[in-house]
């Protein structure tokens, strides 16, 4: 926001001075304007497509009468407008429509599916960052030498690869060569089933339903799809690291720690990562984000019955509803995680709490 | 890059490239340019990624002259062999198709891309960027608002609902990339232009009487374009990750098109027992954004020494 001179000074003051409420009320805004720009979006996209929705309906033999009649039930004979208050006015009720492909209401079947994306990227993002964290510190340690290198290759090759080809291949060596994981898919076909549905995440619900044998089964499964989308998170993670690392690493407490004697690995692992630690938070909470984008084309290759799956299909099918309904709930969770790596960022650093902005 | 002018070299074109009293604003850039050539020359990695991207150029360009087959002329007595059989250095595919060949013309098809994209997208970004920027007030906030919003969504899904709505094809491919890439850009000439609007020499030109759509486009945007450029050679990687991503899930350009994404998504079903079918044109898209990002990387370093570390 751009205001001149001493009013916006005086305005800033004002503002800093009643923070908290202020700011969240402002946050919420701005997130409403996203929320809104973001339907205004997918509406758009739902009115240039090619494909009338009413013939969808009723079927390209219906007389003009019922074409009509259809066409006005469903509010398609309004202005433009008024179609786009009451599209926010169902969607704001959860109401997506009814999917083509399924013939169930749209929201069910992401309430379905999205538990499975989400099972994926978990998996993901702790890979990403157990390998990655470390990494990156290793190549701060060790910069401009050989570790770092290595670890920046790791990463270039990360932001290089297509997600769906290193899938394919890890497919044809892990599954197909080795045959050290299990296939596509969740679980084996005969396990299907038989897990009662508490969460959605097979790997929990199988542990609450004491029933280890699936446990093995369903991690088998996951392990190959969860490296290949962890990789790329472990890309970002390992730069974001290493840049953050070299920071502290040329601040002096680091030599007022090495003075006092501690080991190199406690001034490295614990002084140093521990204030990392803050930043690093957001990144991941941002990692995770990302991965949602990368799970789409992951959960083809691994037949992964996902949100990306969900869309995908739906997308052949021509089945609009369902594909705008799932770009809307996949854009409000990125909107939603990236909110939520601004929030840890706030509770974590005390300096952007007092600070304003 | 050597480049030749009307001024005559007074001792070689190398004292004339170096010279650090240049005769005139050609000579100027001239010297400048070569300058930032010999910092990007002396990074091996760079020069490694220059090479793959002159090579996928030349390999676009000369594709019919150095393929070996016609790459959609089908022989099903040929189908599935594996790479190094004789005349088929890459193999064939299940129609028979050499794969090189495929692939040198697929190379056609990602060039293709990449340019139509490169000169939609950071222009839209960089004409919202810096107009914002520039003008401040409700614009600024209307436009940077909009931007964010396209941020809002991860790029590959609002990507597919593009290409939903519009159908299948290359140029809808391209076009939902455009649409859903431009915004980092916009980011950057604002940021840019927020730092250039208030120096001596913008006064000194709106003094004079420059109107602001001048101002935008002969003084502030030129500056705002080394960042720009810097970060399209990044995202080129990504433009054909999303590309290629599109056309593995049938939505990019389609059959018989020789298009990475496409032959790798067919490669799948044979994947356990012909693998290079998948594996090869997988390779290619890898080499190639390996090259943009290595070129990317060293550019950075060269024009913005600031930036990378």
């Amino acid at each position: 926001m751009s205001l001149n001179g001493s009013t916006a000074r005086g305005r800033r003051a004002w503002l800093s001075s009643r923070s908290g409420a202020f700011k969240t009320a402002r946050l919420l805004l701005s997130l409403a304007v996203t929320m809104l720009g973001l339907l205004m979006i997918t509406f758009v996209i739902g009115r240039v497509m090619p494909i009338d929705p009413v013939l969808s309906v009723v079927g390209e033999r219906a007389s003009n009468e019922v074409y009509e009649a259809t066409r006005k039930a469903m509010g398609l004979d309004q202005p433009i407008i008024i179609q786009f208050f009451n599209y926010i006015r169902e969607v704001l009720t959860g109401n997506f429509g009814k999917s083509l492909l399924t013939s169930r209401p749209v929201i069910e079947d992401i309430a379905r599916v999205f538990p499975a994306t989400l099972e994926l990227a978990t998996v993901a993002t702790i890979l990403g960052v157990f390998f990655g964290v470390p990494a990156g510190v290793i190549a701060a340690v060790n910069q401009g030498r050989w570790p770092d290198q290595i670890v920046r290759l790791i990463g270039l090759f990360g932001y290089s690869m297509p997600i769906f080809w290193l899938g394919l291949m890890g497919l044809l060596i892990f599954y197909g060569k080795l045959d050290w994981v299990a296939g596509p898919g969740r679980l084996d076909i005969f396990f299907e089933g038989i897990v009662p549905q508490v969460t959605g995440v097979i790997l929990i619900d199988s542990l609450l339903a004491g029933e280890p044998e699936i446990f093995w089964n369903a991690l088998s499964h996951i392990i190959l799809p969860a490296s290949v989308l962890g990789y790329y998170s472990l890309a970002y993670i390992s730069r974001m690291t290493r840049s953050f690392m070299l920071e502290q690493l040329a601040q002096e407490y680091m030599t007022t720690a090495r003075v006092k004697g501690l080991s190199e690995l406690a001034v490295i692992w614990r002084h140093a990562l521990g204030n990392v630690m803050v930043p690093l938070v957001t990144v991941i909470a941002l990692s995770y984000a990302n991965l949602l984008e990368g799970s789409v084309l992951t959960e083809i290759v691994f037949a992964w019955p996902g949100i990306g799956f969900y869309i995908t299909n739906a997308l052949l099918a021509a089945d609009m509803n369902a594909v705008l309904g799932g770009t809307v709930v996949v854009g409000l969770v990125f909107v939603g995680l990236n909110l939520l790596s601004d929030l840890l960022y706030r509770v974590f650093d005390p300096r952007a709490r007092s600070g304003e902005e | 890059m050597s480049s030749a002018s009307n001024h005559t070299p007074p001792s070689g074109l190398a004292a004339w490239l170096t010279s650090e009293t240049p005769h005139s604003r050609g000579h100027a850039k001239c010297v400048q340019l070569y300058l930032g050539w010999l910092s990007l020359a002396r990074n091996p990695l760079a020069m490694l990624g220059l090479a793959i991207v002159l090579i996928l150029i030349a390999a676009a360009l000369l594709a019919p002259w150095i393929a070996p087959y016609d790459p959609i002329s089908q022989d099903l007595h040929r189908r599935l062999l594996p790479p190094g059989t004789d005349g088929n250095l890459l193999g064939t595919d299940e129609l028979g198709r050499d794969i090189l060949s495929r692939l040198l013309y697929g190379s056609r098809i990602t060039l293709y891309v990449v340019a139509l994209v490169v000169v939609t997208a950071p222009v839209a970004g960089l004409i919202v960027g810096t107009v914002a920027g520039y003008a401040g007030g409700w614009l600024d906030v209307v436009l940077m608002r909009l931007t964010d919003i396209f941020l809002a969504f991860p790029r590959l899904v609002l990507a597919l609902a593009f290409v939903a709505a519009l159908g299948p094809g290359i140029e809808n491919a391209v076009l939902a990339i455009a649409l859903t890439s431009w915004p980092p850009y916009a980011r950057i000439a604002r940021a840019e232009t927020l730092t250039i609007r208030n120096s001596d020499f913008i006064s000194a030109i709106r003094l004079q009487g420059a109107t602001a759509p001048r101002i935008v486009i002969g003084h502030v945007m030129p500056l705002c374009l080394s960042s720009v450029i810097v970060r399209v050679t990044l995202d080129m990687a990504g433009i054909i990750l999303t590309a290629a991503g599109l056309g593995f899930l049938g939505l990019g350009a389609q059959p018989p098109q020789p298009e990475w994404g496409a032959m790798i998504s067919t490669g799948r079903m044979f994947i356990l027992d012909q693998w290079w079918v998948a594996a090869m044109p997988g390779l290619a898209i890898f080499t190639v954004s390996l090259g943009f990002n290595l070129l990317g990387d060293g550019l950075r370093d060269a024009l913005d020494p600031r930036a990378g570390r």
